[in-house]
C-alpha cells in the first residue's frame, strides 16, 4: 500500500463555517466523492457523532478523516480536520486550524457571513492557511450569491471568481472544491529526519482502548512502539500503536512529518492529554510548539443530585464524564440548602448545558444547577488575589479592598437595522462600545467591551430576538477590571438559601433581587403557613415578596373508587415532596434553584 | 344489564365473607333510569344471595327530573329507604351551563314530591365554586335550608381535563375560583348549615342528628364492600377490585361467566394511609389507636413534632388519641393527609 507518499501530495485542510451553514453536509460529499464512505455506511452528518452534536446542530468534539484523491493521475491524501463551532470551543478551533495548510471557508449564500466565521477565518489568516472561499446553498430559493460574493470578496480580498459555488445538498461544486484543495492549498512542509514534533489537535475516549490521541505530525517521523512524550505535561508513555484516521481507524508502523493520525498508549485519563500540546521523542526530544494554552473555564455554577442520597453516584458519574471531556473541572462543595454536590467549571454556558445533558442522558443523572457565575477575584488591600468561583467565597466587603471582573471584547455582526436595540441591549449589560465598522452596506460589525458576567445568563437569545435571529456573535478575554460586585441573598423566611445567592453589580442588585423574588413567589408552592422571600445585600432588605399560606386543599368525595385514586394522587405528591429541598421551614422544589435562569 | 348484574352478585356471593349487609346503595350514573321491575329483581338477587338486616339503609341516586309520584311511591313499596337527589343548585343558568337536564322549580317540586310520599332520609347534592358570574351560593343554600334535607352533600366543582369545561379551560375561556374563593364559600357552607343543626361529620357531608349517611362512613372506616356493574369498586379489607369501565366489555365478560375486573393488592403502607386519608375527613377523627393496633404505626413517634406543629397552629386537637381537623385544618385535609403519609421507598 502506498501510505508513505510524498509530502507535496499531501494536503490539511478544515472547514470554517457557521452552524447550519452546512459544514457537515459538504464534509459528507466529500467523503463520498472520494469513496472513503460507501452509500450504505453513509450516515447523515457522519462527522459529528455524538447524538447531542447532531441534535444541536455544532460540532461539539472536532474529528478528522482521511480521504485518497487521484487528480490528474496523480494520488493525493486528503486530511480533513473537523472544528468546533461554538465560541465556548476557540482554542480548540485554533488548534485544529493550526494543523492545516489550507481551509474552505463555507458561506450560507442564503444568510451571509457570521461573527463565528470571521473570527476563525481571522485565526485561520493568521495561521497563514490558504482560504478557499465556498458560496454553499446556491440551489435555495433565498440564496443571494452577488450579494454575499461581495461581501467574501470585501473581507478576504479575493478575486470573485475564485468563490467556489456549490450546494452541497444537491452534490453542486464537490469536484471543483477537491480540485481546488489540491491545486490552491500548498502541501505541508517539514523534515522527515528531524526529531518527532507532532501537535495534538484532539482526543477521543475510549472505554476499551483509553485514549485516542488525534495529531498532526509537523517534523520528523512517528513509529509505532517507540518511546513517546507529551512536552507540555511531561509524561512519557508508549506508542501501542499508531494509524492513520480513514473511516475507521487504520493501523499503521510509521507517520511522517506533514501528515495526521492518532496514538493509542492505554492513557485513561482525559486530562492528560491536552490539546496543542507537543509530542516527542524520549530519547530523541524537540522544543514545544508554540501556541500551547491550559483551557480555563469561564463559568462556574454548583451541580447537584436532586436525590441527596445519589452524590456518589453523581461522583462517578462525573469522573466518567471527565474522562473524554477535560475542560470539565470541578471539586466538591456543599450547599446548605442542596447537601453535598459539586463547583464546576465550564467553558462557556453552551457546555455547562452539554454537560448536564449528558448527566442526565449517558448516566440518567438528574441534577440541579445553581445560579451560574464567572470567575471573580477579591482583592485585599495589600493587592493579594482571592479567586472567587462561587458566591459564598466572597470575602466581606470590610476584609477586602475590591472586586475585580472578568471582561470580554465583543464582535456582533448584524443587519444595519438591528443596531439601535444591540447597541442598547449591550448598554444595558455594561458594554461600552468599542468600534462600529460595515462590512457592505447593511451588515455592520460591532465591537463592545463587556463583563463576562452579563453576557452568561439571557445575552445571546436575546441578542437574537432583537435581530430577529440576524445578529451573531464572537468574544475574547481581555482581563479583570475593577468592578462594584455585591453579593445578594435571598432569605425564605428570614433563612438564607446559600444555592440561590449571586454576585451581582451593585447598580442591578435591586432589579436582580426584585426579578428573582418575583420569579421565586411564582414557583414556590403554598404551604401551611405563608413564606416571606427576601433579597438582600448584607443585612439591607433590597426586594421582598409573600407567598400566601395555602388556603384550600382538599377535594370532595371520597367513596369507593375515589379512594384508591385520592391515595395515590397523594402518595405521588408526598413523594414529589420527598424531592424538594428543605430550607428552615421552607420547602423548595427543584425549579427554583434554576429561577435564575429563568428570569426575563 | 339487569342479567349481567344478577349474574355478578351470584358469582359474588361470598366475597363479603358472609358479614352482614347493612347498606345498599345504587349509585354512580344514573341508576333512576332503572325500572321498578330492574330494581325489584336486583333487590331479589342481593337478598338470596347475602344476609340483609332489616333495618339495612336503601338508597338511591336519583336525578330530579327522573322522579313522579307513582314511580317514588314504587321506590318506597320496594324497600328503599333513602334517597340522594342530584340537585348541584337552584340557579337555572348554572344548571344550563352544566348540562343539567332539572330546573330549579323542578328540583324543588322533586324533593317536596318525595317527602310528601313518604321518604323521611333525603340527601341533597350541591356544588359550589362554580366560575360563572350568576352563581349564587347564599341563595342555593337558603332555599336548601328551606326545604331542609335530612343530608347535604357538597363538591367544589372540579374542572376535569376530557370534559366540555376542561376544553373551555384550556381555550381561556374559563377559570377556576381561587383558593381563597373556594375556601370562603366552603366556610360559608359549613357555618350556614352547621347553624341549622346539620353535622359536619365529613369534609363533604353534613347532617341532621340520626342521618349521617351508613354506606358513606362505611368506605371511611375501611368496612368491606362489593361494587356490582361496570366501573363498580369493591374492598375486602386488603385489596380493591375495580370491574371494567364498558358496559359491553363488562356484558360480554360476565356472559363467559368471568369478572371483568382488576386486582389492586393494597400494601401496609397503602391502606394506612387510606386510613389516615379517611380518617382525617371524618368528624371522629383518625384513630391512632387503631393505627397503633392494627398496623403497628406509630404515628405519635414517626410524625410527632409535624403532630405538635398541627395543634399549635390550630389545624387540628388531638382528643382520646384521635387527630381531629379543625376547620382550618379540614380545609387543607389533603395537604395534611399528604404530608402524614407513609412511603415505601
Amino acid at each position: 500500500m502506498p501510505l508513505i507518499l510524498r509530502m507535496e501530495n499531501i494536503r490539511n485542510f478544515c472547514i470554517i463555517a457557521h452552524i447550519d451553514h452546512g459544514k457537515s453536509t459538504l464534509a459528507d460529499r466529500l467523503l463520498e466523492e472520494t469513496d472513503t464512505v460507501s452509500d450504505r455506511e453513509m450516515q447523515e452528518q457522519l462527522l459529528d457523532n455524538m447524538d447531542l452534536e447532531r441534535e444541536r446542530g455544532i460540532t461539539i468534539k472536532s474529528h478528522a478523516v482521511q480521504m485518497d484523491y487521484q487528480s490528474s493521475g496523480t494520488a493525493y491524501i486528503l486530511n480533513l480536520i473537523d472544528t468546533p463551532g461554538h465560541v465556548d470551543f476557540s482554542y480548540e478551533v485554533s488548534r485544529s486550524i493550526a494543523a492545516c495548510e489550507g481551509a474552505l471557508l463555507v458561506v450560507d449564500a442564503s444568510q451571509g457571513i457570521e461573527a463565528q466565521t470571521i473570527s476563525n477565518l481571522y485565526l485561520a489568516l493568521e495561521h497563514d492557511l490558504e482560504i478557499i472561499p465556498v458560496l454553499n446553498k446556491i440551489d435555495l430559493p433565498g440564496a443571494m450569491p452577488d450579494e454575499v460574493t461581495d461581501q467574501i470578496v470585501d473581507l478576504i480580498g479575493c478575486d470573485p471568481q475564485e468563490i467556489i459555488r456549490a450546494s452541497a445538498k444537491e452534490g453542486i461544486g464537490i469536484q471543483e472544491i477537491l480540485e481546488a484543495i489540491v491545486n490552491r492549498i500548498p502541501p505541508p512542509t517539514g523534515d522527515p529526519q528531524a526529531p518527532l514534533q507532532a501537535m495534538i489537535f484532539d482526543s477521543v475516549f475510549n472505554s476499551y482502548r483509553g485514549i485516542e490521541v488525534y495529531f498532526r505530525v509537523f517534523n520528523g517521523t512517528i513509529k509505532s512502539g517507540a518511546q513517546v512524550k507529551f512536552v507540555n505535561t511531561g509524561k512519557t508513555y508508549d506508542a501501542d500503536e499508531i494509524g492513520i484516521l480513514k473511516l475507521k481507524q487504520e493501523p499503521c508502523d510509521e507517520i511522517q512529518a506533514g501528515n495526521v493520525g492518532y496514538l493509542i498508549s492505554g492513557i485513561k485519563v482525559a486530562k492528560e492529554v491536552k490539546v496543542g500540546d507537543t509530542i516527542t521523542h524520549v530519547d530523541r526530544p524537540c522544543e514545544a510548539l508554540k501556541g500551547f494554552e491550559d483551557v480555563k473555564p469561564m463559568v462556574f455554577a454548583g451541580i447537584y443530585p436532586v436525590e441527596t442520597s445519589e452524590y456518589e453516584e453523581l461522583r462517578a458519574s462525573m469522573e466518567k464524564l471527565q474522562l473524554n471531556d477535560a475542560s470539565l473541572v470541578w471539586e466538591p462543595e456543599t450547599s446548605a440548602a442542596l447537601g453535598f454536590g459539586f463547583r464546576c467549571g465550564f467553558l462557556g454556558m453552551l457546555h455547562m448545558e452539554i454537560v448536564q445533558e449528558r448527566l442526565e442522558r449517558e448516566f440518567d443523572m438528574t441534577v440541579i444547577t445553581t445560579v451560574p457565575s464567572v470567575q471573580f477575584h477579591a482583592i485585599g488591600s495589600d493587592g493579594s488575589i482571592t479567586i472567587v468561583n462561587a458566591p459564598s467565597e466572597l470575602p466581606e466587603p470590610m476584609q477586602i479592598s475590591h472586586v475585580e471582573e472578568p471582561f470580554i471584547r465583543a464582535q456582533i455582526i448584524s443587519k444595519a437595522e438591528y443596531i439601535g436595540p444591540i447597541i442598547a441591549l449591550c448598554m444595558d449589560k455594561r458594554g461600552v462600545i468599542k468600534n462600529q465598522v460595515y462590512l457592505t452596506s447593511d451588515r455592520v460589525e460591532l465591537t463592545f467591551e463587556l463583563p463576562l458576567s452579563e453576557i452568561v445568563f439571557d445575552f445571546y437569545d436575546r441578542l437574537k430576538t432583537i435581530s430577529r435571529g440576524y445578529a451573531s456573535l464572537d468574544y475574547e478575554l481581555i482581563g479583570f477590571r475593577k468592578s462594584n460586585m455585591v453579593k445578594l441573598d435571598i432569605m425564605l423566611n428570614g433563612e438564607k438559601v446559600d444555592a440561590l445567592s449571586a454576585i451581582v453589580h451593585r447598580d442591578k442588585a435591586h432589579e436582580w433581587g426584585k426579578r428573582l423574588c418575583e420569579k421565586l413567589r411564582q414557583l414556590l408552592p403554598r404551604q401551611m403557613f405563608e413564606i416571606a422571600i427576601q433579597a438582600a445585600i448584607g443585612t439591607k432588605v433590597v426586594a421582598r415578596e409573600t407567598v400566601r399560606a395555602m388556603r384550600k386543599n382538599v377535594l370532595a368525595k371520597c367513596y369507593g373508587g375515589d379512594i384508591t385514586r385520592k391515595r395515590k394522587l397523594l402518595e405521588k405528591q408526598k413523594k414529589g415532596k420527598k424531592r424538594m429541598r428543605q430550607v428552615g421551614n421552607v420547602e423548595i422544589p427543584q425549579e427554583a434553584f434554576m429561577a435564575v435562569l429563568k428570569l426575563d | 344489564m339487569t342479567m349481567a348484574i344478577l349474574k355478578e352478585i351470584a358469582m359474588q356471593k361470598d366475597y363479603l365473607q358472609g358479614e352482614l349487609i347493612d347498606t345498599i346503595y345504587f349509585g354512580g350514573g344514573t341508576p333512576s333510569l332503572l325500572s321498578k321491575q330492574e330494581l325489584h329483581e336486583i333487590l331479589q338477587g342481593l337478598k338470596s344471595n347475602f344476609k340483609i338486616t332489616e333495618q339495612a339503609e336503601i338508597t338511591l341516586e336519583a336525578n330530579p327530573d327522573d322522579l313522579d309520584i307513582s314511580f317514588l311511591n314504587e321506590l318506597l313499596s320496594l324497600g328503599i329507604n333513602r334517597l340522594s337527589l342530584g340537585v348541584q343548585t337552584f340557579n337555572d343558568v348554572v344548571l344550563t351551563w352544566m348540562n343539567r337536564a332539572h330546573r330549579r322549580e323542578q328540583a324543588m317540586k322533586c324533593f317536596q314530591m318525595a317527602r310528601s310520599t313518604g321518604f323521611d332520609n333525603i340527601s341533597m347534592d350541591l356544588i359550589f365554586g362554580v366560575p360563572i358570574e350568576s352563581y349564587d351560593l347564599a341563595d342555593d343554600l337558603e332555599i336548601t335550608l328551606d326545604l331542609s334535607p335530612d343530608h347535604v352533600s357538597t363538591y367544589q366543582l372540579t374542572i376535569e381535563p376530557q370534559t366540555v369545561l376542561g376544553h373551555r379551560q384550556r381555550k381561556g375561556l374559563l377559570q377556576e375560583i381561587s383558593q381563597e374563593q373556594a375556601a370562603a364559600q366552603f366556610e360559608l357552607i359549613i357555618s350556614t348549615l352547621e347553624q341549622k343543626g346539620y353535622q359536619h361529620y365529613e369534609i363533604s357531608n353534613f347532617a341532621l342528628l340520626g342521618k349521617e349517611s351508613h354506606h358513606n362512613r362505611g368506605y371511611w372506616q375501611q368496612s368491606f364492600y362489593l361494587g356490582l356493574g361496570p366501573s363498580a369498586h369493591s374492598f375486602n379489607g386488603h385489596s380493591r377490585q375495580f370491574n371494567v369501565a364498558h358496559n359491553a366489555q363488562y356484558l360480554a365478560a360476565v356472559q363467559q361467566g368471568v369478572l371483568p375486573h382488576k386486582l389492586e393488592i393494597l400494601t401496609r403502607s397503602n391502606q394506612i394511609n387510606e386510613s389516615i386519608m379517611t380518617g382525617l375527613r371524618t368528624s371522629r377523627g383518625l384513630d391512632l389507636g387503631y393505627l397503633q393496633e392494627r398496623y403497628q404505626c406509630d404515628l405519635q413517634r414517626e410524625q410527632g413534632p409535624y403532630l405538635q406543629e398541627l395543634i399549635t397552629n390550630n389545624f387540628a386537637e388531638i382528643d382520646e388519641n384521635k387527630i381531629i381537623l379543625t376547620r382550618k385544618g379540614k380545609l387543607i385535609a389533603d395537604q395534611i393527609a399528604a404530608d402524614l403519609f407513609i412511603v415505601d421507598d
